[in-house]
């Protein structure tokens, strides 16, 4: 059961910012409510008033000057059917497919999966990889995110109290680009994601991104793993996976829980950094 | 009714006008009212089931739309403007649907707690997609979970009611 609350439903993103700014930690944003009823149902979170966002259309996707902009009120199943993102992002394609179960993906937004920041979630870590940023507003101002700098804990992020996620940005791919995004769990929420991003010029791997995610509190981005990959030939990368794969799975900060222990969760960071990469580069 | 009993007189409430099974429907529900409730214990269609209360076995499932939704974890107040279809509403004038009849005779169902969500996300799912592979089939019902039987019969009946209803398209 549900407690009482109260509705609210501005007409802009500025008006939901500014009730935030009024309201304080008694509202909460609602868009598909996918996490946010399921934790007040059992009591986690109350709150006194929900603000319902679904009417402020950040539900468009488009590719502009180098960039493919996601409105963050995009439902999985909308992500799904986007011929843009089925062009231009067949990464976070194939993980919008497999979001949950198909219910889900009907009713949860990828702003809302982002800004409840529960630690098994998918979308976070590959967009970290990707290099994506948030776009957040605060009353008729905005600023952007770095993917790195948003998640800052389980259920956590760095949004000030009275910003609302509006959309988020992602730099367009090029056509040397890859990428890849590999979960595993045996509980309905995945125990660890691993993405990859690089280019791949002939036999060349550059710029690579690694980020791992659902093991640990938050998404985390693994540099000294991305060092060891960036830089050199496809042969030389993939020798170093098993290396790379060890330092990600410490830098996952992995905890033991229902979903895995620290280290069992640590070994398959090394798996899926083999296979996302494998999987990135075939 | 004793929803309407236990209301403060205070209470937001949120006018929903929607089509259910095809009919109009309008009433006043609370922000808080969950779409399960709503039509089990006010509107009194007791095919969807509260089981796991999560979003992950299916057995509530409900299609707004056309497309499965949790109804124990949606909101009543967003059908506003909806047309939602409860397994009450799937067969027609009495007629069963070629779903309903192929599970009845492939034995798609034991006991029969799981079966109007299974048949609800089968019924999207066939609209959407009328000859799916069995892996399609499987990814999209994956979140429908029974616990008496195994699948295979389940998948069995959704296959041979899409060529059923391929076949009289």
């Amino acid at each position: 059961m549900l407690r009482r609350f109260r509705l609210e439903e501005p007409e802009s993103v500025a008006q939901a910012s500014e009730l935030l700014g009024r309201f304080g930690d008694s509202a909460k944003i609602y868009a598909g409510g996918t996490e946010l009823l399921l934790a007040m149902k059992e009591g986690l979170v109350q709150y006194e008033r929900l603000i319902n966002v679904k009417k402020l259309g950040l539900n468009q996707i488009s590719a502009e000057n180098g960039t493919i902009k996601i409105g963050a009120l995009c439902t999985h199943h909308e992500l799904e059917l986007s011929p843009v993102i089925q062009q231009r992002l067949p990464s976070l394609l194939k993980l919008e497919q497999n979001v949950a179960n198909v219910r889900v993906r009907q009713a949860g937004t990828i702003g809302g999966n982002l800004c409840f920041a529960e630690p098994h979630a998918d979308p976070g870590t590959l967009l970290m990889a990707l290099g994506a940023k948030m776009v957040a507003a605060q009353g008729s101002a905005k600023r952007e995110i770095a993917a790195e700098d948003f998640f800052v804990d389980a259920y956590e992020t760095s949004l000030a109290a009275d910003e609302v996620l509006a959309e988020i940005v992602v730099p367009a791919p090029g056509a040397n680009a890859r990428s890849a995004y590999l979960k595993f769990g045996y509980l309905e929420r995945p125990s660890v994601g691993v993405a990859v991003a690089f280019n791949l010029n002939g036999a060349n791997v550059s710029d690579v991104r690694i980020a791992v995610g659902c093991a640990g509190p938050a998404p985390k981005r693994v540099a000294e793993a991305e060092a060891l990959l960036s830089g050199k030939t496809k042969d030389e990368a993939t020798r170093n996976l098993a290396q790379a794969g060890a330092i990600a799975g410490r830098a996952a900060q992995a905890i033991s829980d229902l979903h895995g222990a620290q280290d069992y969760k640590e070994h398959i960071v090394g798996v899926l950094l083999k296979r996302t990469f494998q999987a990135a580069v075939s | 009714m004793a929803t309407a009993l236990t209301r403060r007189s205070d209470a937001q409430t949120i006018p929903v006008s929607f089509t259910l099974n095809g009919r109009l429907q309008e009433i006043d529900v609370e922000p808080h009212e969950l779409l399960l409730d709503l039509v089990r214990d006010r509107l009194g269609l007791t095919g969807a089931k509260r089981s796991c209360d999560v979003e992950v076995c299916g057995a509530c499932t409900l299609l707004v739309d056309g497309r499965p939704v949790s109804a124990c974890t949606t909101l009543a107040f967003e059908v506003r403007g909806c047309s939602v279809l409860t397994i009450e509403g799937l067969a027609d004038n009495g007629k069963l649907h070629p779903l309903q009849q192929a599970f009845i005779e492939y034995g798609g169902f034991q006991c029969g707690f799981c079966t109007p969500g299974m048949l609800l996300a089968a019924k999207a799912l066939l609209d959407e997609n009328p000859n799916p592979s069995e892996a399609e089939l499987k990814h999209f019902m994956h979140g429908n979970l029974c616990r008496c039987t195994g699948y295979k019969k389940i998948i069995e009946s959704i296959m041979a009611a899409a060529k059923k209803m391929r076949a009289s398209a």
